[in-house]
């Protein structure tokens, strides 16, 4: 009796509605990620010839020296990042955290200004000012008489990637020091513990897990970069053996897919590792009302170092924008500390010749980002709200994107729809535009997911059951409370994935095939190829940082007056 | 004033009652209510009152629509509400953290409702005005709900309910999160609301103070089971079962058997010298409890003749504690310990710990209770 009502109840629970979005996104999500991705495996273990299961490939690839010597180069160049990235962001974040420190917006500042420029531009202003013959070496050389071989070969790699990258874990590091209750400091010092000791036993372990967050991100996001060493011409790595393989021999190169899967793996293997090592650590220790450790005044010389160590810093991470601005303004700029002179031409080149790929970035980033923050809230909607069966694979498919390179993406798009031809036009389908649009979108799904989740479980479910309560339905329900309450949420992932999509360049490498399509990120890497076109190139990404920086900061006060109007306390 | 008691009559005149029965429930193994019917009356206040996790929230949620129960019916008025969505049943509930919805003002807050229900702008202007008046807070309409404190948004999220004049008022602990001094100010004025709307309303709480304060009848509940109904005086003076006798008010219990005395009237034996003559007349040999309150025993140091009509027990006091209206002796009779609240009136001593004392215990306020 009561098993014959269960059923007809989740029957009932079902709505029609609920479960049509569900199999809509999930063919979205198999269509273009899931998809794509099986077939590069697929090939990676095909005979080319008589299309059976083979391991040669793979026997191919460890035989190779340049293949294995790519392996422990990209494996190396990801771990020094992290270090190096942690390096910056641990100071940083100690002092934002523990300290009244005047220059604490300054620091939130710095973890947004790196992500919002390909990190493959600041490596040419990096090698102007880094460099064995730029501005810092010259001066030492001159002055000293010796040189520091910051851009050299896998050294560049790692400089690059870890200013650019080290956000990720002074973003993450900084929640989880302000997630700290300050009860749980208190009792530690009731009990007896002080200064470093506390900071060791305490803060630190209770840190934790956002520093693996942000580390395994780092060095997801290393491992699988693709401009950086093709522009400092480091080509022994495991992204560019895979894109020169596939751009140079040709779609039908094996070894492309196989470095694909081995990227695959690896990226896989990273996440697994962090995930093991946060099990069972997620605290969650603020209770309410209170938070965030307990702050002290500097002493004097205390300031002075916090001050030089933050001011270092803040010179590293900008030189790229410092050098870029340099470049774009300069008339010649090679063998000397600064430009020999100074000139506006590269703009104007810029603006009348190029301007379709600032266009073009405006358009893919923001359609881009607008499908992920729809599917974002849908899924984080079925998945926190509703019964529907298999919901939770729906976040797993869209979060196996994290897992996904761009390269590996690219590759999978081209095997799988190069035989597809678009209706009417007959064009092959992976030469039309909104693929790019679709890739970009797949690639940053997982953090407007995780933005949209995170938004949708703080709205409390007892405001939407007043609502039903009062006579609204459930699609009423979504649009007059959920929505306007996740809104902050919403844009917040808005905004990264639309910045980080206007940067992206490895998946749209392999995908742009003509140049009136192209976004900026890769307009840029066309015009940094050549020495004549680094004037504009550089004219070209200063103005990408300006829009983006602009796009970002105008919703950063839509979301901040918002709050205001509603009387909100702003952190 | 006029105004509300118009509106009010208007809202009185479609007070009807709830009919739930046969009511089963259950999260995977876990089966949280258990065969429950119950009927509560148009115009009603009606408490369930019973301890955390006794089944009182979900059967409130039941009610509106926010659960489904695998048997049963849940009628309101004559119509069976069972397979209806929240939004269809028109009851209405105010939660207990009051859910006010951040991003609108408070008289955005209340409008929610009507513009639900597609109500003419006209009208939805006057009814918000009248249910702020009436909770009275007019004059913060254009606010926030994060502006207001505790109890202003307690206000709110009832004019928020009552503005749409549903068919019945769910109160899930509303009072909760107020202080003390609010909570006794606030339950009066609920109270009062409540007899001005003479609308069917349900409060739902672990207090029995407030259930006692304001409730016309009150559903006892434990473990997902419905224990007793009745009004606060008689669940406290005629309990139905030790659970309810403990759970309202402080209860003694010893433990014994049904006999017949001399004259063949039925007397409960406790054991060694623990004879009391009963009212009432359960079957003989019957096992089970005698209850009394603290209150129902007079207190007599040493060995004094017995009062008439009184049962007399011996026993050791143990401690005492001063209340300041009373004292109250924890005394050992036989193998219990029982409770006895003696008055002071300023001029008594105190009996000292391991005085010998003699109980006399009026049988008209004793109950035998089976189990």
């Amino acid at each position: 009796m009561i098993a014959r009502t269960l059923t007809r109840m989740s029957l009932a629970d079902i709505r029609p509605g609920q479960a049509a979005i569900a199999i809509l996104i999930a063919a979205f999500l198999l269509l273009f990620l899931v998809i794509p991705v099986i077939r590069v495996v697929f090939v990676a273990f095909q005979d080319p010839a008589t299309g059976g299961f083979t391991l040669v490939h793979f026997l191919d690839f460890f035989r190779t020296d340049l293949f294995i010597r790519s392996f422990w180069n990209s494996f190396y160049v990801s771990s020094m990042s992290v270090v190096i990235a942690t390096i910056f962001a641990l100071p940083l974040a100690y002092i934002t955290s523990r300290f009244n420190f005047r220059g604490t917006i300054l620091i939130q500042t710095l973890g947004v200004v790196p992500l919002i420029m390909p990190p493959f531009i600041g490596a040419v202003a990096m090698q102007l000012l880094f460099g064995r013959n730029g501005t810092i070496n010259m001066m030492l050389h001159d002055t000293f008489g010796f040189r520091i071989p910051f851009m050299e070969g896998l050294n560049g790699v790692i400089f690059v990637q870890s200013i650019h990258f080290f956000p990720f874990i002074l973003i993450n590091l900084s929640a989880s020091l302000r997630n700290i209750d300050r009860s749980m400091e208190e009792a530690a010092q009731n009990l007896g513990s002080s200064g470093f000791r506390l900071f060791r036993r305490i803060v630190f372990p209770l840190a934790m897990p956002g520093y693996i967050a942000g580390a395994s991100l780092v060095f997801i996001k290393v491992f699988d970069d693709l401009g950086t060493p093709l522009l400092l011409n480091v080509n022994d790595m495991l992204a560019p053996q895979a894109y020169l393989r596939i751009s140079s021999i040709g779609i039908n190169d094996p070894m492309g897919y196989v470095i694909s899967v081995v990227l695959v793996v690896c990226s896989l293997l990273a996440l697994w590792v962090a995930a093991l090592a946060m099990k069972g650590k997620d605290y969650a220790t603020v209770q309410r009302g209170g938070g965030g450790l307990t702050k002290r005044n500097m002493r004097p010389w205390e300031k002075v170092a916090a001050y030089a160590i933050v001011i270092l810093i803040l010179f590293l991470v900008l030189a790229p924008h410092l050098g870029l601005t340099l470049l774009s303004f300069a008339t010649i700029w090679s063998f000397s500390p600064l430009p020999d002179g100074y000139t506006l031409r590269h703009y104007e080149t810029v603006i009348f010749e190029s301007s379709q790929f600032i266009r073009n970035t405006l358009l893919y980033a923001s359609m881009a980002a607008g499908i992920d923050v729809i599917i974002g809230t849908a899924i984080a909607y079925l998945v926190l709200r509703t019964k529907l069966v298999g919901r939770q694979w729906l976040d797993y498919m869209a979060m196996a994107a994290l897992a996904v390179p761009g390269v590996v993406l690219g590759i999978g798009y081209l095997r799988t729809f190069y035989t597809v031809d678009m209706p009417f036009t007959g064009q092959p389908l992976t030469s039309f535009w909104l693929v790019l649009v679709i890739a970009l979108a797949i690639r940053r799904l997982p953090y407007a997911l995780r933005a949209c989740t995170a938004a949708l479980q703080q709205v409390s479910e007892a405001l939407e059951e007043a609502a039903e309560n009062l006579g609204a339905t459930k699609a009423r329900t979504i649009r007059k409370i959920v929505v306007p309450l996740m809104s902050g949420g919403i844009l917040a992932g808005f905004i990264t994935s639309f910045a980080t999509a206007a940067v992206e360049l490895s998946a749209t490498i392999m995908l742009v095939q003509s140049t009136s399509d192209a976004p900026l990120a890769y307009g840029l890497y066309v015009f940094m190829q050549s020495a004549a076109g680094r004037g504009p190139g550089a004219a070209l990404g200063i103005l990408a940082v300006l829009i983006v920086g602009a796009c970002t900061y105008l919703s950063h006060v839509i979301i901040e007056r918002g709050r205001e109007r509603r009387g909100e306390k702003s952190h | 004033m006029n105004q509300i008691s118009e509106l009010a009559r208007k809202a009185g005149t479609r007070s009807v009652g709830v009919h739930i029965a046969g009511v089963n429930l259950s999260y995977g193994k876990h089966h949280v209510l258990k065969d429950v019917s119950l009927d509560i009356q148009p115009g009603e206040f009606f408490a369930f009152l019973g301890p955390s996790g006794c089944g009182k929230t979900t059967l409130l949620r039941l009610i509106a629509g926010f659960n489904t129960a695998q048997s049963g019916v849940v009628k309101i008025g004559e119509e069976d509400v069972s397979r209806l969505p929240p939004w269809r049943r028109d009851v209405g509930m105010v939660f207990q953290s009051y859910a006010l919805w951040p991003h609108m003002s408070i008289r955005r807050n209340v409008a929610f409702g009507l513009e639900e229900r597609r109500v003419p702008r006209a009208e939805v202007a006057e009814r918000v005005e009248w249910a702020l008046e009436l909770v009275g807070l007019k004059h913060l309409a254009d606010r926030y709900p994060s502006q207001l404190s505790g109890g202003q948004q307690q206000r709110v999220a009832l004019a928020r309910t009552v503005v749409v004049q549903p068919k019945v008022l769910l109160l899930d602990e509303p009072l909760s999160n107020l202080d003390a001094k609010l909570r006794v100010q606030m339950r009066r004025e609920l109270r009062d609301l409540q007899q001005e709307l003479g609308l069917t309303t349900i409060f739902v709480t672990h207090d029995q103070e407030e259930a006692n304060t304001v409730c016309d009848r009150i559903a006892v509940m434990s473990d997902g089971v419905i224990q007793q109904v009745g009004t606060p005086m008689s669940l406290y003076d005629q309990p139905g079962n030790l659970f309810v006798a403990g759970f309202l008010g402080t209860a003694n219990v010893l433990s014994g058997k049904i006999g017949r005395d001399g004259n063949g009237r039925a007397v409960f034996l406790g054991g060694e010298g623990i004879t009391v003559p009963l009212a009432e007349t359960p079957p003989d040999g019957a096992e089970g409890s005698l209850m009394f309150r603290p209150q129902s025993v007079t207190l007599r140091p040493g060995d004094a003749p017995a009062s008439p009509g009184m049962a007399q027990l011996r026993g050791t006091v143990l401690h005492s504690e001063f209340l300041g209206a009373s004292i109250r002796y924890a005394v050992t009779v036989g193998q219990s310990q029982v409770q006895i609240d003696v008055p002071h009136h300023g001029d008594a001593e105190l009996i000292e710990n391991g005085s010998a004392v003699c109980l006399e215990l009026d049988t008209a306020k004793t109950r035998f209770l089976h189990g």
